[in-house]
């Protein structure tokens, strides 16, 4: 008998509903997009609501697909974890979705491909936040890479086009190694539920490396330095909504599946070695992100680099959270906080940047001089976002790195707690050098191009909510919390499924 | 007594670690894809050999059904790759990835 939580119709809903939206783009004309997207989007937060609400009332939702169950069926799964990042999804993609009908305006042959993959990519990405077995998440995170992949190349020349194949190819490569790891796993347990597996779990050699092929995978997905050498052409040479939604959305899939995977189901695997030296990747990240973004002569590289340094930060939860019991809660809401604070950053940075390029037509930073005076309300959106990327007060990004900062001090790790503050001052250097040039004032030759209201107006609305993350953050942290997903749990050493 | 899905599985394993090789050293992007489906057949044959490696096992079904699943993902994105790299050739006339160091084998 399925009980009333687990027959809830929303789980099943958020995957479905962009999909058909996929499906029917097709058939839709270039005029039909638009209410496509508002009958859909009304649609995915409608049950979005509805499921948050059912879970804070009844707690964890569960959703058999077809009423079949695990082994054989699929179940779907949502948590406190689940529904932040779900929500992150929807936000990010629906501002994006508005701003892409005015990118769009002018080029239908571009615009009729940009919408099945985008619809696609949203499903996949729901997907990814609702599996709750090992092979799930790798059909949906494949899923998510070829929508990704077909994003790239939309831009149709031939940088993006090599930069889409390198981004294949890592991808590709990726995906086999974590399903190498998950073959070994279940040919050691014979289950795939991540639920039973954290119960069955013991770090031996072969789980070991079975749990480390994993991560190998999703870091070279999540683009953790060394294995970061597909994401700067990727990200910097797509269409500006096409960089907001990598950036943004698609490398926190990975990363969300890292923290699920280590934190609830490999706990027992963490090592001091493993925790500090993917902290150490991720400090080297930040720093030669933030060198390598100084130095770039293109605005989209550099936003593209700046993801890079991020992705550093991001991994500081690893060490953070694993040193002990006291400091984890604060650590890992922390990482997922910044995770959530950077997708609406990021993608509110790269949307006023798109802007910005259409008006010069020219991807290049000393190309910017005068776009102050022609497009105040990008530059402030890019501002404002840069503030949360900066992690200073009050934006979601410093509530985020609040939250890491303590649980370095607690835990008595202050070389972190130096890399989070250092890391700070790297991004304002990039940041700032950037907004110099768009106060200084316009060259006589230089001409600017209108665009619709409606770009610099969806990137004003994200850096908004990125500044509302951290006047606000009380409700997404409860969220995040209840259910206690992760460690939260306090140091319950697994969760065995019933 | 060890069954013989434990050869399978170790078959596997080689397949998977000389397809890593060939994805390393080959420079020619329909070379690198064929390596990736090397690659994939060798996880599918751990995937199904080794929760078979005690001999008189009965077939497991669920590790049937990931690997037909999986077969049907690695089929699309193979195709989709050929569909870039000719688009790549199209443009540039070139059949690997610009700025690769490596000589044409």
């Amino acid at each position: 008998m399925i009980g009333i939580s687990s027959a809830a119709p929303w789980i099943p809903l958020l995957i479905l509903l962009p999909l058909m939206a996929g499906a029917l783009s097709f058939l839709f004309g270039p005029r039909g997009h638009r209410s496509l997207l508002a009958a859909t989007m009304t649609g995915i937060w409608f049950s979005l609501i509805r499921l948050i609400l059912d879970f804070e009332n009844a707690g964890l939702q569960h959703y058999p697909i077809g009423g079949w169950g695990a082994p054989l069926g699929i179940d779907l799964r949502a948590d406190g974890l689940s529904l932040a990042m779900l929500g992150m999804t929807a936000t990010v993609g629906s501002f994006i979705s508005l701003y892409a009908l005015g990118y769009f305006a002018g080029d239908e042959n571009r615009g009729i491909r940009f919408w099945p993959l985008w619809w696609l990519l949203w499903g996949a990405l729901n997907a990814v936040f609702l599996s709750a077995d090992l092979f799930n998440l790798y059909v949906t995170l494949e899923l998510l890479s070829l929508s990704a992949v077909g994003l790239v190349v939309l831009a149709g020349d031939r940088d993006s086009l090599a930069a889409g194949l390198r981004y294949l190819l890592a991808a590709l490569a990726g995906s086999l190694a974590y399903l190498m790891g998950v073959a070994l796993l279940y040919g050691a347990y014979g289950t795939l539920s991540l639920e039973r597996m954290a119960g069955l779990f013991r770090p031996e050699p072969a789980n070991t490396l079975a749990a480390s092929l994993i991560t190998v995978g999703l870091m070279l997905k999540t683009a953790l330095f060394p294995l970061h050498f597909w994401l700067p052409p990727a990200h910097g040479s797509a269409l500006a909504p096409v960089s907001a939604l990598l950036s943004g959305l698609v490398i926190k899939a990975s990363f969300y599946m890292l923290l699920r995977l280590w934190f609830e189901v490999f706990p027992s695997a963490l090592t001091e070695i493993f925790t500090q030296g993917i902290g150490s990747l991720g400090a080297i990240a930040v720093f030669a992100g933030a060198w390598l973004a100084f130095h770039q002569e293109k605005l989209k590289m550099l936003i593209a680099w700046s993801t890079v340094t991020q992705v550093g930060y991001l991994f500081l939860t690893f060490p953070l959270a694993a040193a002990s019991s006291t400091s984890a809660p604060a650590a890992l809401s922390g990482g997922v906080y910044l995770a959530v604070s950077h997708a609406v950053a990021k993608a509110a940075v790269f949307l006023a940047a798109g802007a910005m390029l259409k008006v010069t037509d020219e991807d290049r930073i000393d190309r910017l001089e005068g776009v102050g005076r022609h497009l105040p309300i990008s530059l402030f959106a890019f501002a404002m976002a840069g503030v949360s990327l900066m992690g200073l007060p009050p934006s979601g990004g410093f509530i985020a790195k609040w939250l890491l900062l303590n649980a370095a001090l607690s835990s008595g790790q202050w070389w972190w707690a130096a890399v989070l503050v250092l890391g700070g001052l790297a991004s304002a250097a990039y940041i700032f050098r950037v907004l110099r040039r768009c106060f200084l004032p316009p060259r006589e030759y230089a001409a600017f191009h209108p665009v619709p209201l409606v770009m610099p107006l969806a990137a004003l609305s994200l850096a908004g909510i990125a500044l509302a993350l951290g006047l606000a953050a009380a409700y997404p942290l409860r969220l995040l919390q209840t259910g206690a997903p992760l460690l939260l749990e306090a140091s319950a050493p697994s969760t065995v499924a019933p | 007594m060890i069954g013989g899905g434990l050869i399978y599985a170790m078959a596997g394993v080689v397949l998977f670690a000389l397809g890593f090789y060939g994805f390393i050293v080959h420079a020619h992007l329909v070379r690198k894809l064929i390596v990736f489906n090397i690659m994939g057949s060798g996880v599918f044959l751990v995937l199904v050999g080794l929760p078979q490696r005690v001999a008189g096992t009965p077939p497991d079904r669920v590790s049937e059904a990931l690997v037909l699943t999986g077969i049907v993902v690695a089929v699309s994105a193979t195709a989709f790759g050929l569909a870039l790299v000719r688009r790549l050739y199209d443009l540039t006339g070139e059949t690997r990835l610009p700025n690769d160091p490596r000589p044409e084998p």
